[in-house]
């Protein structure tokens, strides 16, 4: 999902430094060489070409602020070039919330050694030492005393990177002993500067991969099979092959798809398509409504991901356990997924080229070329914004989609976006998840021992990664590809089902296993935050459910059992901005406390909820205390805080895929409900800085401690527990009965 | 042949009678600020404004807004002379993705159009047919609330 998944597999790259120092240098060492990440230009203006992608978190914008920052000029200066598999390096894919670390740490590096580059130059010119040079914007100025040339006009006296950086050779090892600024120098980094993006989102501007018009482009649809391992048993296409505009009809065993010369055109002649095509279902899906107990009968690969040993178990004079849930979740993107692609008009020459949203430009090249048995070189993948993205969605499978088009008009464009329905009910989902919980405890009511199982279909198909594609049309051809089954990335790279199931309290002894299905009906894969939102979820329920039986505070509860000063500091500081008090409430109205640190290794958040509990819960408002480390972008560390925890909070109380033996129908958006305007809590944030540490990611640090503070504010309001999300009021009601 | 107003200038369309508002501004008509979102008036991604009202392109045939005034929101401000909307959106860094923000947008002009001092209730209710998923909610509530400071006084007489 990110570099750390394919590093963590790579024993070298693991041995080439200590702890989390091989991460953040991680992107470099993949892509050492300085001009790789950066050119400069006369015209007073500095590239910048990150491998990660903006996908709405506002990435771009704190990059350009590192980069700014470690070459000392105004941020206007920095172009951000849009990445593309033919002019960036190669970071994988932009995930995990290590972005800031991956490819932050990266250009901080490497702006850094060309500022060392420049200053050498700088020096040699202006026959000064270069530790007595200063840059101001970009302008480099001799201001020591000592007139050695005997010159003192002050012309003679500077230059810039501007006048300096046609002489300067960037196509250099980035030295990773040269040391970046000391954040206390920060005069950029730590700021708030506004999104670059937003302007021309706010005024319509064409930006997105939407509103993308290439010369001469056709227009494509596809008809996705009318249930999941469905065969296009026949359809006889010749009506639809004569409508108005219709430039051909595609068909490779189950895949069909049509295109015309414009949108309507296409989508008049995909829904003949529909209409006519016999399909020949094959494969049955769980029961919707006992996900749990289907997840427990299923095969499954067990493997304890982490194990503590005490002997004093055996001092346990009883034990607590509780079952948690939750049913698969959709990325639910406002814009359905959407990519362009060409085929070169002379098929021996020429690379196939696509636009895409994709999270992984280099992945899914991979895939392409493997799909299509092509060399790498000869395709081309370039990155366009899209609509929002929160892991891995329908962007690479509709632009495989739209390659197996454009493959029918070689020369010409194709662009394809899914409807509404295909986005719901085809792009992959994050899994149905089940976890059981069980403690030991002594007669106080201590824990001496922790047991978490997690059975969960595996959190990673992304493409790029295994000997097939793992793009949804391949499994669909005459000649399919086979379908894979998920699986999880290492715990090292943060794991994927188990993420985040291996407590931050100081408990004696603990066994985590993950059980990872070894069937798919559904097709699942990564989306914010993976296991991590039902874990949390479950182990801070579970920890309620002891304090309540102890009859202690939970919030004096978890503090006496963390011992990390930074846990501890989230956790009283969202105690704080509360005013968070040990009364009972109840009546309907409750307060519930979780905590969290995001992979075990990422940002620190605790999270207190309010809700009202009538016919539904209602979250009025939401109290997090967050530790990013080291700060890019206040304001987009609270932007990236404030929609986690929103979205969050909408995956708890409203979100599940919904389904009948056959199919999803939760294809549209009134079967398929997200939280609206007016269900939106508050939410209050406080950021704790810490400059002296390193800057993780934001983005999906929220999903589990809002969650469980939810799960724990129903308890506190009507003295129910409910253990299965989402929390509707079906649910609250069978658990209240 | 169908003739409206399309953001202050008069436009015809020979696309038919029945062909959705959203197909013809987006193809046509070249203006791809107005997404397509569920094609079902489900979303509120592909809302414009017919007369001051805020409706969903995805669902208004072309005979619908026959000598109208349509407003996308490429007519509703530019980055030279943004609407007060538009231009607290970007004080409030209001938005992540930004595909549901011009119909976003479209909805609370026309809310303090007709209700030039809302309650953060009232905008929230205004913006409910309006689906964000990377929540940004609430800065966009309360981007709404300060864009009705900066209103242009109200004309006096109202109609057209």
């Amino acid at each position: 999902m990110n570099l750390a998944f394919r590093l963590s597999t790579d024993a070298a790259a693991l041995r080439a430094g200590p702890g989390g120092e091989r991460v953040r240098a991680a992107s470099l060492a993949v892509n050492p060489r300085i001009s790789q990440w950066l050119r400069f230009h006369a015209d007073g203006s500095v590239e910048a070409r990150p491998g990660k992608v903006e996908i709405g978190q506002g990435i771009v914008t704190a990059l350009a602020q590192i980069v700014a920052e470690e070459l000392d000029v105004s941020l206007a200066r920095i172009r951000m070039v849009p990445a593309g598999t033919d002019t960036s390096p190669d970071e994988a894919v932009t995930s995990g919330s290590l972005s800031i670390q991956e490819s932050g740490a990266a250009l901080r590096q490497a702006s850094a050694c060309a500022r060392a580059l420049f200053l050498d130059a700088a020096a040699a010119q202006l026959q000064a030492a270069p530790e007595t040079l200063q840059i101001s914007d970009g302008e480099i100025r001799a201001v020591s005393d000592s007139t050695s040339g005997g010159t003192s006009g002050s012309t003679s006296r500077t230059t810039s990177y501007w006048a300096l950086a046609a002489g300067i050779n960037l196509d250099v090892d980035a030295d990773t002993a040269i040391k970046p600024k000391a954040p206390a120098d920060y005069r950029i980094v730590g700021t708030a500067a506004p999104r670059r993006d937003l302007p021309e989102k706010v005024f319509g501007t064409p930006r997105l991969i939407h509103d993308l018009v290439l010369p001469g482009m056709l227009h494509g649809r596809v008809v996705r099979p009318s249930a999941p391992g469905a065969h296009l048993e026949s359809i006889d296409s010749s009506a639809v092959q004569t409508l108005p505009g219709v430039v051909c009809i595609v068909r490779d065993g189950s895949f069909i798809g049509v295109v015309a010369a414009t949108e309507l055109q296409a989508n008049r002649a995909a829904e003949q398509l529909a209409q006519l095509a016999q399909w020949r279902e094959t494969r049955e899906l769980p029961d919707a409504q006992h996900l749990p107990a289907w997840l427990r009968a299923q095969p499954v690969e067990s493997k304890v991901v982490d194990q503590r040993a005490d002997p004093a178990i055996v001092s346990a004079t009883r034990t607590m356990q509780a079952t948690y849930s939750r049913g698969f979740v959709a990325h639910a993107s406002i814009g359905p997924s959407c990519a362009l692609a060409r085929w070169p008009a002379d098929a021996a020459s020429g690379a196939l080229e696509v636009w895409t949203h994709s999270q992984g430009i280099f992945n899914l090249r991979t895939d392409l070329a493997l799909a299509f048995a092509r060399a790498p070189e000869t395709v081309v993948v370039h990155h366009v914004e899209g609509s929002g993205c929160y892991g891995h969605n329908g962007a690479d499978d509709v632009a495989y989609d739209a390659a197996l088009l454009a493959r029918a008009v070689p020369g010409r464009t194709v662009r394809l976006q899914w409807t509404r329905a295909q986005e719901l009910a085809w792009s992959p989902v994050s899994p149905a998840m089940r976890v059981d919980l069980e403690a030991a405890l002594d007669d106080a009511g201590n824990i001496l021992a922790w047991k978490h199982d997690v059975t969960s279909n595996g959190h990673g198909t992304r493409p790029g990664r295994a000997k097939t594609p793992a793009l949804l049309a391949a499994t669909h051809l005459e000649k399919p590809f086979e379908a894979l089954i998920a699986v999880n990335a290492p715990l090292a790279a943060g794991g994927g089902a188990e993420r985040n199931a291996v407590p931050l309290y100081n408990f004696p002894a603990w066994t985590i296993t993950n059980h990872r299905l070894l069937t798919m009906p559904l097709r699942t894969s990564a989306m914010r935050s993976l296991g991590a939102h039902c874990n949390v979820f479950a182990l801070e329920s579970f920890i309620d459910e002891i304090a309540h039986a102890r009859g202690e505070d939970p919030l004096a509860f978890r503090l006496r059992q963390l011992s990390d000063p930074r846990a501890i500091a989230v956790v009283e500081r969202a105690a704080q901005l509360c005013n968070w008090r040990d009364d009972a409430r109840g009546e309907g109205h409750g307060r519930g406390i979780a905590f969290a640190k995001y992979k075990n290794t990422g940002a620190y958040c605790a999270v207190i909820a309010e809700v009202d509990v009538a016919r539904e819960v209602r979250v009025k408002k939401l109290w997090i205390a967050v530790d990013v480390g080291l700060v890019i972008n206040p304001d987009g560390v609270r932007n990236q805080i404030e929609g986690g925890a929103i979205q969050a909070a909408s995956f708890t109380l409203k979100e599940a895929v919904a389904f009948d033996r056959s199919r999803i129908t939760s294809d549209a958006w009134e079967h398929y409900p997200i939280l609206k305007f007016s269900e939106v809590p508050e939410v209050d944030i406080d950021l704790i800085s810490r400059p002296d540490q390193p800057a993780v990611g934001a983005g999906e640090a929220a999903h589990g401690p809002v969650a469980a503070a939810i799960g724990n504010a129903v308890f506190n309001a009507i003295g129910v527990r409910v253990r299965d999300m989402p929390l509707t009021p079906e649910r609250i009601i069978s658990a209240m009965a | 042949m169908v003739q409206f107003t399309l953001n202050g200038n008069p436009c015809h369309s020979g696309a038919g009678d029945n062909a959705l508002l959203l197909d013809v501004l987006r193809g046509d008509l070249g203006l791809t600020g107005t997404r397509f979102g569920c094609g079902a008036n489900q979303c509120g991604a592909c809302h414009v404004l017919v007369d001051g009202a805020s409706v969903p392109a995805c669902d208004t045939p072309l005979w619908a807004v026959a000598g109208k005034q349509v407003v996308t929101v490429e007519g509703l401000g530019s980055a030279a002379a943004p609407h007060p909307v538009q231009a607290a959106l970007i004080v409030y860094q209001a938005g992540q993705c930004g595909y549901c923000l011009s119909g976003i947008q479209i909805s609370a002009a026309a809310l303090l159009a007709r209700n030039p001092n809302p309650t953060d209730a009232e905008v929230r209710s205004a913006l409910d047919r309006h689906l964000c998923r990377c929540g940004s909610h609430n800065r966009i509530v309360k981007a709404v609330l300060a864009a009705a400071q900066h209103m242009p006084p109200k004309p006096t007489e109202s109609g057209a």
